[in-house]
């Protein structure tokens, strides 16, 4: 049983490294990346929180969230590629630039 | 045909409806502008006869395929989804008119079946009474969005793209940890499921916590606006008409039924705290709208600010208040796009949306600027528009629960509203230093914006029949004020 708690905190912990990453680095690259670590996270979390009872099987509905989940990131994150390619074709640079604007 | 009517699912049909017409519309793109304007028309009618169905029947759950909750999904209908689906239909409508003249043939069949797949993923929101259902719906709107900004193609607006795409993710994803928190606590996504089982214990707020900074960031409450002014101003007009009046107000929407159905008790701090940040959005947004050198950045700004008013009824947290939010988002879903859709047709007109010089737009597109000045009285919150009436029952609640600096913030945000809707209409009826050519602009452009701007004042005058309607199947929390 100790196990779940802890696979819970190391899904929090690459939720926070994500995070940590995504506002550090500059490449968008980098960033999508930190976006999918932090989609993992939140997956494990997910799933190690379906061992909800003592001695029975684990319930199934956080798993069918994870596929759902895993749809949804997927897409993204080709989307988010090509969204890449295209700025790094229209600028030169696959970065943001700085927040200045108006 | 009332039997046949009656036994239509229209709820259903709402989400079913643009689904088919972006598939379509992806499949003949020669013939895109008929499809979407025929799903459009039938999405009214689907809407009309549900608030039919709804106002004589009263709220309903769907289950979907006969699958309830807690396993199956269920869609919701009560007062509060119905006038949300309801100015989604009515700026849903103006914009694929103003849309069959504004784009060009190469990004119009880009367009088309992006656009209803957002209308989709709205309706879809909209309907939804499942914490996880509400995530998919908002990945799904979010990806539409995005892609629309990026429509413009331009350097500006795939960068502007590309941040609102990761802050959007960010956001559902800062959500999606709270929906897994809330799952593990009390084993259910099902909000009428959750409502009788949630209790005030850490794990549901550190989960609450999570879905609020998700939802705000996607909001864009102060200070995470960072990234609306440039995606709301670099994307086509109609774009920005769809972002800023409608999907900003679906993570609002989503915030306000969490809070409504499922949050135990609301916590002084915590209000007081969202209070002043919806201040701070007020002042920093008006601030940077009179400081705007482009109209679009103007207007975007400007929804800024008024997000900011939508977090005043957490610290009011009266009954009135949260009437007064729900106004005020319909109608500055009204007025906004307006707005957008009118600097649209002078950004048509004219090649360039630079405030200083606005050549004697007054007299070019007389209709256009009609509409921005007319949706700028709904914007001030003057009489008799609908702004008007969202900003007094805020104000009323303000002074009646004894709190008077928030009615000193909606004051002072009018007089903001007042000031940078009349530096645009000024440099409108002078000569510009430069004067240049203009390029004519379809009619149908300048009565969509126009129709938009004159239905947001006209809703003050059916403002009791709307604020009936909010109610059907639930009562606002908080106190009612006498």
């Amino acid at each position: 049983m100790s196990s779940v708690p802890l696979f819970a905190l190391v899904g929090a912990g690459l939720f926070c490294i994500g995070l940590y990453a995504l506002i550090v680095y500059a490449h968008l690259l980098r960033k999508i990346l930190a976006i999918n670590v932090m989609g993992s996270g939140v997956f494990l979390v997910l799933a190690t929180l379906a061992d909800r009872t003592v001695n029975a099987a684990p319930d199934p509905v956080p798993h069918a969230m994870i596929i759902t989940g895993i749809v949804v990131a997927v897409a993204t994150t080709a989307f988010a590629l090509v969204l890449m390619l295209k700025v790094a074709e229209k600028t030169g640079r696959a970065e943001l630039p700085d927040e200045r604007t108006g | 045909m009332e039997a046949l009517a009656a036994t239509v699912s229209w709820d259903a049909c709402l989400i079913v409806l643009p689904l088919l017409g972006a598939i379509a519309c992806f499949a003949w793109p020669n013939a895109a502008k008929k499809l979407a304007l025929g799903t459009a028309l039938a999405v009214l009618v689907s809407i009309a006869s549900l608030t039919i169905r709804v106002t004589a029947a009263g709220a309903f759950r769907h289950a979907v395929g006969a699958w309830g909750a807690p396993l199956g999904i269920e869609l919701l209908v009560d007062g509060l989804s119905l006038v949300m689906l309801s100015a989604t239909a009515i700026v849903g409508l103006a914009i694929t008119i103003y849309s069959a003249g504004y784009f060009k043939a190469d990004v119009s069949s880009r367009f088309w079946p992006l656009w209803l797949f957002l209308w989709a993923s709205l309706n879809a929101l909209f309907l939804s009474s499942d914490i996880f259902n509400l995530y998919v719906a908002l990945e799904l709107t979010g990806l539409a969005a995005v892609t629309l900004t990026a429509l413009a193609g331009s350097a500006d607006a795939l960068t502007a793209a590309a941040r609102y795409l990761l802050v959007s993710l960010l956001g559902s994803l800062t959500y999606l940890l709270g929906v897994a928190l809330v799952y593990h606590g009390f084993g259910s996504v099902d909000m009428a499921v959750l409502a009788g089982r949630v209790e005030s214990t850490p794990v549901f707020w550190a989960a609450f916590s999570l879905m609020f900074v998700g939802l705000a960031l996607k909001t864009a409450l102060f200070p995470f606006h960072f990234w609306l002014p440039p995606a709301h101003a670099s994307a086509p007009a109609p774009v920005s008409a769809a972002l800023s009046g409608l999907v900003i107000k679906a993570s609002f929407y989503i915030l306000m039924r969490l809070w409504f159905e499922i949050v135990p008790a609301d916590y002084s701090t915590f209000t007081n705290f969202l209070g002043v940040l919806g201040a701070a959005a007020v002042v920093w947004g008006g601030l940077q709208a009179l400081r705007a050198k482009r109209l679009k950045l103007l207007i975007a700004y400007s929804t800024i600010m008024q997000v900011g008013y939508l977090f005043l009824a957490f610290p009011l947290a009266v009954a009135a208040a949260w009437r007064g939010a729900l106004y005020l988002i319909l109608s500055h879903a009204l007025a906004k796009s307006a707005m957008f859709l009118a600097a649209g047709n002078i950004l048509y007109c004219a090649g360039h949306d630079r405030i200083e010089s606005l050549d004697r737009i007054a007299q070019r597109l007389p209709m256009s600027l009609a509409a921005f000045a007319v949706a700028g009285v709904s914007i001030m919150g003057l009489p008799p528009s609908g702004g008007f009436i969202a900003k007094w029952l805020m104000v009323e609640a303000a002074l009646k629960s004894g709190q008077w600096w928030w009615a000193v913030t909606l004051v002072l945000g009018s007089l903001f509203a007042a000031a940078y809707v009349f530096k645009v209409v000024g440099y409108a009826f002078t000569q510009a230093e430069a004067p240049h050519t203009s390029i004519d602009v379809p009619a149908a452009m300048e009565w969509a914006a126009l129709a938009l701007a004159v239905a947001a004042v006209l809703m003050g005058l059916i403002a009791p029949w709307i604020l009936a309607s909010m109610e059907i199947g639930r009562a606002f929390p908080g106190a009612a004020i006498p």
